[in-house]
């Protein structure tokens, strides 16, 4: 039992991490250009498949940090060359650019890499177990994982409180319209925004692509869970993302390792459903098969008592 | 004793330590036209916006025809017959300018959220629609989106949304702001006209539109009001000059 | 129904305005268009267009009319297949009455209860949270049915048999072409009433809503209530198309319900136009051929979607009823002569940039999804090998030319079109 606890919170808390990623560069794009990037799970499936090619070229350490590079440069181009000519026509159309993107650049990635799974190993110099709590084994990797999300949260961190291009950030999570005061420089501040929280999702897809499955339907598995993240969080705010993000990581890998049902539970009861109905579905089900849902209804509960989300004040 | 139309009873709002509005009590009569002038930043637009229900009061009361009407959202505020225009323009800007009117008008003909009847089949709400355009002097661009209208004709239309509906309290925030002399005069003409009758409250900084319209004014200066009375009571104070009418009374 | 008696005033004021002959001529072309196409893939495809039609039109009541970008409007259509096909598999087992003609409402009834509860909590939120909600409602609903199998029927789903129910006037829609007539007629009838509903008290106040809810507050309406409405009406009509489906088809699927619905859906809606109530049906119909023409042509038709969509977004906005709306004050003003010249030109640029664009992604495909078979292919009856470099030179050359003579060609139509207003302006033609 403590095993299982153990693991399974370094685990939901590296899940966590991972969404908290791509979730801080999401709200931050969303605070600043009231823009909520649906291509955003795109350029982390763009990170995996973009430092999977350059892992096998190059190795994986020039990949980690050139992949973001490559994804934020990427993400810059697409602020530049087409949201911005969207932006006139109002929020809903830069949501919908960005729906037909993440739609395009799925299309793209399945001619490019084919749409079985890619073979992204994880680096030698971290395929070993890092240590052992009773009999499994942790591998070095996914400390790796933790260490590298850790850093850069510390860095973003540092990045909003300490600088100034920070500052002028945080006070458009409070205060929208200060964006408008920046001056001149909006339009280079709006793509450098993008590029950045581009780059950050890339990043979370290059140290995530060895971990889990990098395959052309990536984006497309955790993009709902990432949305799920900042509404429940509460729209623009940092804070609420990261709490969602490991309420939701915690959640989801703790559910996974239960394989209890309702009748296990109520074993000793001598209840047995009729077969072939609902409640028979219902009572033979593993809180593990229901896992992927439990994001989706912790959505509904925090919806139904606070509209807002967790830590939102924003309406939309 | 008929209750008054409009009263504020020890009003408050505070955005987290800074208070804005710090105690307002304002009874207005019906049928009165009431002025409140203040420096900017003295808390007008709040207390319009506390009175019509956008954001919520930290203190106090507000009742609307002697019924409790704090805490209660806007629509609700509506329909209980208070209507209110905005400082920056708020229209329907997707809509024809008849559209924008008739919109105001449905609720109070009894429409509700009917969708098994056609709009045009009411004559009441047709009738009241084509009078409002007239009062407002755009029967000619009823059909032109309200968005491309000019500046000018976006105060008046925003006038006659707040109108439409027969409200007998109305608030008018700034309905002059950034109008020409002569459109300024032909605004006041008709705010004089939809206002008969009614009660009014205003917010302008256009001191000889207040003079010229008000029964009644209300100085607002820090979140308080400082002095109410006649128009000419008001010009006479000492006080009122002193924080806030300077050289500029006519 | 109440409805269809009482929205007759509604259509009453269409028809004063001579809009019987629009109605008229649509169903003489609903009635006509299987005499037209006889062959048994266009009877397919045109059942399919009707059900599309329907279904993007109960999209527009939420995106058009409403301002309500849902990015799960298939969980109401696959619950209405679903819910019709146990209804018909009921009937059958208890020999009911029941014709299959009415099943559709079964869908109608389910799309509308199913929006009835989900509604009411994403309704409350507007804007992007709304459509982020309306993504996670999706979600919940179609991992849910990966659990409730005996109701959802796990991979295969559910199957019915549509010809063993009530037989009326001796057709069993056996045959597709009895099938087409009843979606053909469910499908007037459904946009009769979204029309009718759009000329509603109801339905202004939800394009009130739609342009500013916060003012739609104070001349009255509870904005949350407009929308939850419109939702709940909108499910409606999605699960009569879902029901029409299930009819079809003779299967209620997972797939039914899946993202790329809710996609294929928004895509149809918008291309067609969300600003005027015509523009979902040219949508449905446009992207309901290209899905079917597409998929036999090549193999990455929805990377053509995608392309197309983000076009639509970026230089249309208005889909193509926009694009038509936009010429019909011209065209009344007698000036549309004037354009035509400049659009005339275009053809040339935009098929030369068109064809290198295609030439691109079909080389990429050959190479990314067959280079392991060889990279040989054959596009227009003409042989070459994708990974030698003239074809790439070819198609560079006609990409970077197209775009360079469009952008050329732009600027003569943008100053035609200046010529135009100008001369409207001193007529009094355009507004």
């Amino acid at each position: 039992m403590a095993e299982l606890i153990i693991i399974s919170t370094l685990n939901g808390v590296l899940f966590g991490l991972l969404l908290f990623l791509m979730a801080s560069g999401l709200t931050l794009i969303f605070s600043m250009m009231g823009v909520l990037n649906f291509a955003h799970a795109s350029f982390y499936m763009m990170g995996a498949f973009i430092g999977f090619q350059i892992a096998k070229w190059a190795g994986f350490w020039p990949a980690l940090i050139l992949a973001p590079l490559v994804v934020g440069l990427a993400g810059a181009a697409v602020e530049r060359f087409g949201l911005r000519t969207v932006h006139a026509h109002g929020h809903v159309a830069e949501l919908l650019f960005t729906f037909g993107l993440a739609f395009v650049i799925e299309e793209v990635i399945q001619i490019i890499w084919g749409k079985s799974p890619v073979d992204f190993r994880v680096p030698r110099a971290l395929d070993f177990p890092a240590f052992t709590i009773f009999s499994t084994n942790y591998p070095a990797y996914k400390l790796f994982m933790l260490a590298v999300s850790i850093s850069i949260f510390v860095a973003l961190f540092w990045l909003l409180k300490r600088t100034r291009v920070g500052m002028i950030v945080q006070a458009s999570l409070t205060h929208p319209k200060m964006v408008a005061h920046l001056g001149h420089n909006v339009p280079l501040v709006f793509m450098s925004v993008f590029g950045v929280g581009s780059a950050l999702a890339g990043i979370a897809g290059v140290i995530a692509g060895p971990a889990l499955v990098t395959q052309a339907s990536m984006a497309a598995l955790l993009g709902p869970i990432l949305f799920v993240v900042v509404v429940v969080g509460g729209l623009g705010s940092l804070q609420g993302a990261l709490i969602a993000s490991l309420l939701i990581g915690l959640l989801q890998t703790f559910a996974v390792s239960v394989n209890l049902s309702l009748a296990d539970i109520f074993a000793g009861s001598g209840f047995t459903p009729a077969p072939k109905t609902i409640l028979e579905d219902l009572w033979r089900v593993t809180i593990a098969q229901v896992a992927p849902i439990l994001p989706y209804l912790l959505l509904m509960i925090i919806l139904i008592f606070k509209p807002t989300g967790l830590f939102g004040t924003r309406e939309s | 004793m008929t209750a008054p139309a409009l009263e504020l009873i020890g009003l408050k709002k505070n955005f987290g330590p800074a208070e804005i509005i710090r105690g307002v009590d304002l009874a207005i009569p019906r049928a009165e036209r009431h002025a409140i002038i203040g420096p900017n930043g003295a808390g007008k637009s709040t207390l319009f916006n506390l009175i019509s229900g956008l954001i919520p009061l930290s203190a106090g009361e507000i009742r609307l025809n002697g019924e409790a009407v704090s805490g209660k959202p806007p629509f609700e505020i509506n329909r209980r017959g208070l209507s209110r225009s905005f400082q920056v323009t708020n229209i329907f800007p997707a809509m024809s300018v008849f559209e924008n009117v008739r919109c105001a008008v449905l609720w109070a003909k009894g429409e509700r959220y009917a969708f098994w009847r056609s709009v045009g089949g009411n004559r009441a709400v047709t009738e009241r629609t084509e009078e409002v355009l007239s009062a407002i002097n755009l029967q000619s661009r009823r059909d032109v989106q309200a968005g491309v209208l000019t500046y000018a004709e976006q105060r008046a239309l925003e006038i006659g949304i707040t109108m439409a509906g027969g409200a007998n309290v109305i608030l008018l925030d700034e309905p002059t702001a950034g109008m020409s002399k002569a459109e300024t005069e032909r605004a006041v003409e008709l705010i004089r006209r939809i206002s008969e009758g009614r009660t009014l409250l205003i917010v302008e900084h256009d001191m000889s539109v207040v003079f010229g319209l008000a029964d009644r004014i209300s100085v607002l200066v820090y979140g308080e009001i400082i002095a109410t009375g006649p128009p000419a009571e008001i010009r006479a104070s000492r006080q009122v000059r002193d924080a806030y009418l300077g050289e500029e009374v006519p | 129904m109440s409805e269809t008696a009482s929205v007759l005033p509604g259509m009453k004021v269409a028809a004063s305005r001579g809009g019987w002959l629009i109605w008229t001529l649509l169903a003489a072309a609903f009635a006509l268009a299987p005499l037209l196409f006889r062959s048994g893939t266009s009877l397919t495809m045109m059942s399919l267009m009707g059900i599309a039609i329907i279904f993007a039109l109960s999209y527009n009541m939420l995106l058009g009319q409403t301002g309500m970008l849902s990015f799960g409007h298939a969980v109401y259509f696959g619950l209405g297949a679903y819910f019709t096909v146990h209804a018909m598999n009921a009937v059958i087992e208890a020999r009911l009455p029941v014709p299959v003609a009415a099943m559709p409402l079964v869908g109608g009834a389910a799309g509308l209860g199913f929006a009835l509860l989900f509604g009411w909590v994403s309704t409350k939120r507007s804007g992007t949270a709304f459509a982020m909600i309306s993504l996670g409602l999706a979600e919940l609903v179609g991992s849910s049915s990966l659990i409730l199998r005996s109701f959802f029927g796990g991979e295969e789903g559910v199957s019915t048999n549509r010809t063993k129910l009530l037989r009326l006037f001796d057709w069993n829609f056996g045959a597709q072409v009895q099938v087409y007539y009843l979606i053909a007629a469910w499908c007037l009838l459904c946009i009769a009433l979204m029309y009718a509903l759009t000329r509603t008290p109801f339905g202004r106040m939800c394009n009130a809503v739609r342009d500013n809810p916060e003012r739609a507050q104070f001349v009255g309406y509870d904005p949350h209530r407009v929308r939850y409405i419109a939702f709940v009406l909108s499910g409606f009509f999605a699960g009569i198309a879902g029901g029409l489906t299930a009819i079809n088809f003779e299967l209620a699927n997972a797939a039914l319900f899946g993202a790329s619905q809710s996609g294929n859906v928004l895509l149809a809606t918008f291309i067609g136009g969300v600003g005027h109530f015509f523009g979902p049906i040219l949508g449905a119909i446009l992207v309901t051929f290209l899905q079917n023409m597409l998929s036999d042509v090549t193999e990455v038709w929805q990377l053509y979607f995608g392309l197309m969509f983000i076009a639509t977004v970026m230089y249309a906005p208005g889909g193509i009823s926009g694009l038509i709306m936009m010429h019909r004050p011209v065209w009344r003003a007698g000036a549309l002569s004037r354009l035509m010249p400049g659009y005339g030109m275009m053809v040339v640029p935009v098929a030369l940039a068109a064809a290198g664009a295609i030439l691109v992604i079909e080389m990429a495909t050959q190479i990314g999804v067959h280079g392991a078979q060889g990279t040989t292919m054959k596009l227009l009856g003409i042989g070459f090998d994708a990974r030698s470099v003239p074809p790439w030179l070819v198609a560079g050359a006609m990409l970077g030319v197209g775009g360079l003579l469009a952008r050329l060609v732009g600027r003569r139509i943008a100053a035609a079109w200046d010529d135009v207003r100008a001369m409207s302006l001193t007529h009094g033609g355009v507004a």
